[in-house]
């Protein structure tokens, strides 16, 4: 295997004085759709804002194409060609849809024209007028997903974007992931719900008290059902 | 119509005027204020300092550099304001993870110090400033003569806080300012400059104050005190419009310039008290301000 796309090693985050991360190890490969799998305060929303520089302190080592990441600021980060969907959405509620889906600017060329992405979510365009958090769960989703493909970011950092949707919606979510990999996409997919992660996903990293426990390859999630399930379950 | 209410119309109408004009400096004045507050959550207390700086801004190019009124109506404010950019590069930026509280004492130690400095140098008494040539005059309305630099200072007020609305609300930079006083780390996130952002908008919000200055500076004596005075009541106006509204700033502004100026003709006695009463009552009845959301 060539040098991943991104590598994550021995990364350590704290929030404050509380210590949240112990050394997380990740590596995903260009075109590779990987989750992050894990409970609830695993850690997992903690690397993504470790990522990105989101998060109060961090040491150790994010590479991404050949950039070392842990020192830079929040906006350099984001200009190496990443786009972040946080787990909140972050949807501005001063902002209408057009303008929510128009705010990141364009990290670099080759992103989604917005005919592509309304192509992708008609209701993005049927709704263009309508202030951000006047949408339903599932449109406003969308709208997080789809203002950062805009941007020409390569590698997509997903939080949970199937928490609390209807299963029509998603289905949805679940197709576009997929057609965002044969588009050449690289996704880092935050997880709880694995039986949506096995529909969309090459790879699973599964994260338990803010460390990465595991690695399965998804023809193995079977075989590997009930370890898993011992990771996850509540 | 000599007599309305049994007040004699010019009078009447002369107050009226009085308390537009007034309401045109609270709207400049709280129209910065909220837009720091939004963007940088930080309750500049610098800013009357800052609208007497621009004053005597003013009064300085003309005095020492021999540049006119329309001259310091362009340079005023962008001297000031990168006097506001190197303040908030040096000293408030490092203020923003702490509590408001911070932010406030540092501004108004601030504003202390700019006062005493102008203070000790030009003294308390006060400095003349012509009204332009092309705006002395007046025009005779048929109910009353209308000063035509008062009129000015009224139409280029409406028409700043009708730009900064527009700038704020249906432009690019405006998006970023409105998502980032929602959600700063994320705009940060996608790629924005964000501390650039609030080192722009703080020196903006400082060159309107200036800017307001340099329209006070022919109506108002150029003194030191002269923001101070001022600044009691558009905090006031700030805390009745909703702190962080734009349109609330200036609706409010206005509205409280006009019912300060009508007390002035029902009530004499209450007209310097009016707005504090005004706001006492709104924050009860809405403690989060007019138009603020709470
Ligand atoms: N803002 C914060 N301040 C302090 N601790 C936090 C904060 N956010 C999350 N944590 C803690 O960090 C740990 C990991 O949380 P998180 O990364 O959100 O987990 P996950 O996304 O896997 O549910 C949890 O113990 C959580 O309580
Ligand atoms: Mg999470």
């Amino acid at each position: 295997m060539s040098e991943p796309m991104l590598k994550v090693k021995g990364l350590e985050a704290w929030y404050g004085e509380s210590h949240v991360l112990h050394g997380v190890d990740i590596e995903i490969a260009e075109g590779e759709v990987v989750t992050l799998l894990g409970r609830n305060g695993a850690g997992k929303t903690s690397t993504l804002r470790a990522i990105m520089g989101l998060i109060g302190r961090r040491t150790g080592s994010i590479r991404f194409e050949g950039t070392e990441l842990i020192d830079l600021r929040p906006d350099l980060i984001a200009r190496t060609g990443i786009g972040y969907c946080p787990e909140e959405r972050g949807i501005f509620a001063s902002l209408d849809v057009t303008e929510n889906l128009m705010l990141p600017p364009t990290l670099r060329p080759g992103g989604l024209s917005i005919a592509e992405i309304h192509t992708l979510f008609p209701n993005l365009k049927e709704r263009a007028r309508s202030p951000g958090t006047k949408l339903s769960g599932g449109e406003q989703q969308m709208l997080a997903i789809g203002r950062i493909l805009r941007t020409g970011a390569k590698l997509l950092l997903l939080d949970e974007p199937s928490e609390g949707l209807a299963p029509v919606i998603v289905q949805q979510i679940g197709r576009t992931i997929r057609e965002l990999k044969t588009r050449g996409f690289t996704v880092l997919l935050v997880e709880q719900n694995f039986r949506f992660a096995q529909t969309v996903a090459d790879r699973h990293y599964v994260m338990e008290h803010g460390r990465v426990m595991d690695m399965v390859p998804n023809a193995e999630l079977g075989a590997s059902l009930d370890r898993l399930n011992e990771y996850l379950s509540v | 119509m000599d007599e309305i209410f049994g007040i004699p119309a010019p009078l009447l109408f002369g107050q009226l005027l009085l308390g537009l004009i007034n309401g045109a400096f609270y709207a400049l004045l709280s129209l910065g204020l909220a837009v720091i507050f939004g963007m940088l959550n930080v309750i500049n207390f610098a800013h009357g300092a800052q609208f007497m700086m621009g004053a005597f801004a003013a009064w300085m190019l003309l005095e020492y550099a021999g540049l006119n009124y329309w001259w310091a109506l362009l340079l005023a404010p962008l001297l000031v304001g990168a006097f506001g950019v190197i303040l908030e590069r040096t000293m408030i930026a490092r203020l923003y993870k702490l509590d408001h509280l911070y932010g406030l004492l540092l501004t108004f130690g601030l504003g202390l110090i700019i006062e005493g400095v102008f203070r000790n140098q030009y003294g308390s008494s006060g400095l003349p400033y012509r009204i332009p040539p092309q705006l002395s005059g007046a025009w005779d309305l048929g109910f009353m003569f209308m000063p035509v630099y008062r009129g000015w200072v009224v139409a280029v007020a409406a028409v700043m806080c009708l730009a900064t609305w527009l700038v704020i609300e249906k432009t690019k930079i405006g998006s970023y300012l409105r998502a980032s006083t929602e959600n700063a780390a994320l705009v940060q996130a996608f790629g924005i400059n964000v501390p650039r952002l609030m080192t722009l908008t703080y020196g903006a919000g400082v060159a309107l104050a200036a800017f307001a200055g340099v329209l006070a500076a022919p109506i108002y004596s150029v003194n030191p005190q002269m923001g101070s005075n001022l600044i009691i009541i558009v905090f006031a106006v700030v805390v009745i419009g909703g702190m962080g509204s734009i349109l609330g700033s200036v609706i409010t502004g206005f509205g409280l310039g006009i019912i300060e100026g009508l007390t002035k003709v029902f009530y004499p006695e209450a007209s310097s008290t009016v707005i504090f009463v005004v706001m006492a009552i709104v924050l009860l009845a809405r403690p989060a301000g007019l138009f603020g959301r709470a």
